[in-house]
């Protein structure tokens, strides 16, 4: 167990950087899936085809090959991700402006892997709002921006709270594949660095790693769990 | 959804619709030549669009594409083998564990008045703990990446000096993940049975386990079967995390092709089809069950089926993650 005290660096930095990363790509994934959810109901055709076909292609992926795409298929084209050298933003997180381009690999799979889950979260609850209040609302004249902005989203939000905050649990979990993708030193890596090349025993090792994740994912879904309990109450 | 779009804008007139068509073609336009520049330019400058890439996966006439596809094959099989194995054990465990738990809440509230109290109280402390147990193991095994649990099952067991094949390794991590998911699932299914049903079984003399067994388990299969068909998908996906042990699954052979022949976009490219195709069908196949669940219940004229929870299916969903 003696590791665990030890090591204590080390696993609080492989979780300060698997912290780093979710806290990008949950902001990432919020952005891009917003908008992919306004392409999916918005009234041209081709902009929905082009949200739907976004959503199906990455929900039925498994993120394993998007990972792989932006590893190896993205060297294959030329690009380093250098447009994620944002300035000011790589003063806090480091990793971002590193020359190793493998943070930013990774960032770009997990945002646009989760960003299809997000529209889908935001288009339930687009679906949970009662069709009589859209209706309402066109009976007023309000045009289609004007009835998402004044009735419908304001109402939709509160559906959408929960399978957003489950689809960012399962986004702190699979950020855990970005140690196997070239990314040194977050959680999962150091799992693995420590019990093969560190020669520590593996159960403390395990134990520290597991309560990382726990940390994270645990009370988050308590907390939705409580939403969603005073939700149906309300309701 | 297209039910939904309509409700957000009025039916279009004449003039609405001459916009409509305009804007579609603008947005054509600007998709069209936003592909040209983002996705073929860079792929053709950097030659990938080339035959000596695409030829071993396309074209029959190939000297290596017999060859690539006998490899591919032998990939699809084993991640075929891994998903069938992982969805039928994490059926069963997660029945049982989901059976476990509602009989362990029942047995809650039993006070075992005929009994010598003291064997009573051991009986209630044996339940409270076996209860708290076994939700421990769901909070922790559900909290935890699957490629962690995985892992771990493939580090951790050879460090007891048990040793299986990496397909095992794969199918236990799996299994210990989805087995707790779909226990969840089937356990909300069966506390959103309307409560007469367990009352009624109670009242014509089952026992708890039996009542479980024949009148609750059966009717939260068939409430939840497009959730459990999601958490499929979901293992399906899931299998491709068998290369980081190793084992021999589709996307690992993809590694070895691209080892050789040096065409990674390619590769994955026609993994990712497949992969699509056969998720996107069975999602499909989901939403067909659920049309048609929810229409049964509707000429049988009972109330609508409970559905699940959002949190639990949308989790289910995106945890599949990986």
């Amino acid at each position: 167990m003696s590791v665990l005290i030890d090591k204590f660096d080390v696993f609080a930095s492989g979780f300060w950087l698997t912290l780093q990363i979710c806290f990008l790509a949950a902001i990432g994934a919020l952005i891009l899936g917003s908008v992919v959810a306004v392409l999916r109901i918005s009234p041209v055709p081709p902009l929905r085809a082009l949200g739907t076909v976004y959503v199906n292609t990455f929900r039925n992926l498994p993120l394993t090959i998007v990972f792989f795409f932006a590893a190896f298929g993205l060297p294959a084209l030329g690009t380093n991700a250098d447009f994620l050298r944002i300035p000011g933003l790589d003063i806090v997180f480091s990793r971002l402006g590193t020359d190793l381009p493998y943070f930013r690999f990774a960032l770009i799979a997990l945002v646009l892997y989760t960003a299809a889950f997000v529209c889908e979260a935001l288009r339930s609850g687009v679906n949970a709002v009662p069709a009589g209040q859209a209706e309402a609302a066109r009976s007023l004249g309000l045009t289609f921006i004007q009835n998402l902005r004044h009735v419908v989203l304001p109402q939709s939000w509160t559906a959408s709270i929960v399978p957003l905050g489950s689809v960012i649990i399962a986004m702190i979990k699979n950020s855990a594949l970005i140690g196997f993708f070239g990314v040194i030193g977050d959680l999962s890596q150091t799992a693995d660095q420590l019990t093969s090349a560190g020669g520590e025993p593996f159960i403390p090792v395990a134990i520290g790693i597991s309560i990382g994740y726990l940390i994270m994912t645990v009370p988050l879904g308590a907390f939705l769990d409580r939403v969603e309990r005073r939700q149906a109450v309300a309701r | 959804m297209t039910q939904q779009s309509s409700v957000l804008y009025d039916v279009p007139g004449p003039r609405q619709r001459r916009i409509t068509l305009f804007g579609s073609v603008a947005a054509l336009i600007g998709l069209l030549v936003g592909a040209y520049y983002l996705i073929y330019q860079p792929l053709d400058e950097t030659g990938q669009l080339s035959m000596e890439l695409w030829g071993p996966l396309i074209d029959p006439g190939n000297e290596n594409f017999a060859l690539v596809w006998e490899r591919l094959g032998v990939g699809i099989k084993n991640t075929l083998i891994a998903a069938a194995l992982a969805i039928v054990t994490s059926l069963a465990v997660g029945t049982l564990l989901a059976v476990l738990r509602i009989q362990l809440k029942g047995l809650a509230q039993r006070r075992y008045a005929g009994l010598d109290p003291y064997l009573a109280y051991l009986l209630r402390g044996l339940n409270r703990t076996l209860s708290a147990v076994t939700r421990f193991c769901v909070e922790v095994f559900r909290g935890l990446p699957v490629v962690i649990t995985i892992f771990f099952v493939a580090r951790g067991f050879p460090e007891f000096g048990i040793t299986f094949d990496n397909l095992w390794y794969l199918v236990i991590g799996l299994t210990i993940y989805n087995s707790v998911v779909i226990a969840e699932i089937l356990r909300s299914g069966m506390q959103g049975l309307a409560g007469g049903q367990a009352e009624a079984a109670a009242a014509i003399g089952l026992s708890p386990l039996q009542t479980t067994r024949m009148i609750l388990l059966p009717q939260a299969f068939r409430i939840m079967l497009p959730a459990l068909i999601s958490q499929l998908v979901v293992v399906l996906k899931d299998t491709s995390l068998g290369f980081i042990i190793s084992y021999e699954e589709t996307l690992n052979i993809g590694k070895q092709i691209i080892g050789v022949l040096d065409n990674p976009i390619q590769v994955y490219t026609v993994l990712a089809v497949l992969f699509i195709a056969v998720n996107y069908s069975l999602s499909k196949l989901a939403q067909a069950v659920q049309n048609r669940l929810s229409r049964g219940r509707r000429t049988a004229n009972t109330p609508a089926p409970q559905l699940p929870p959002a949190a639990l299916t949308s989790q289910a969903e995106g945890a599949g993650g990986p």
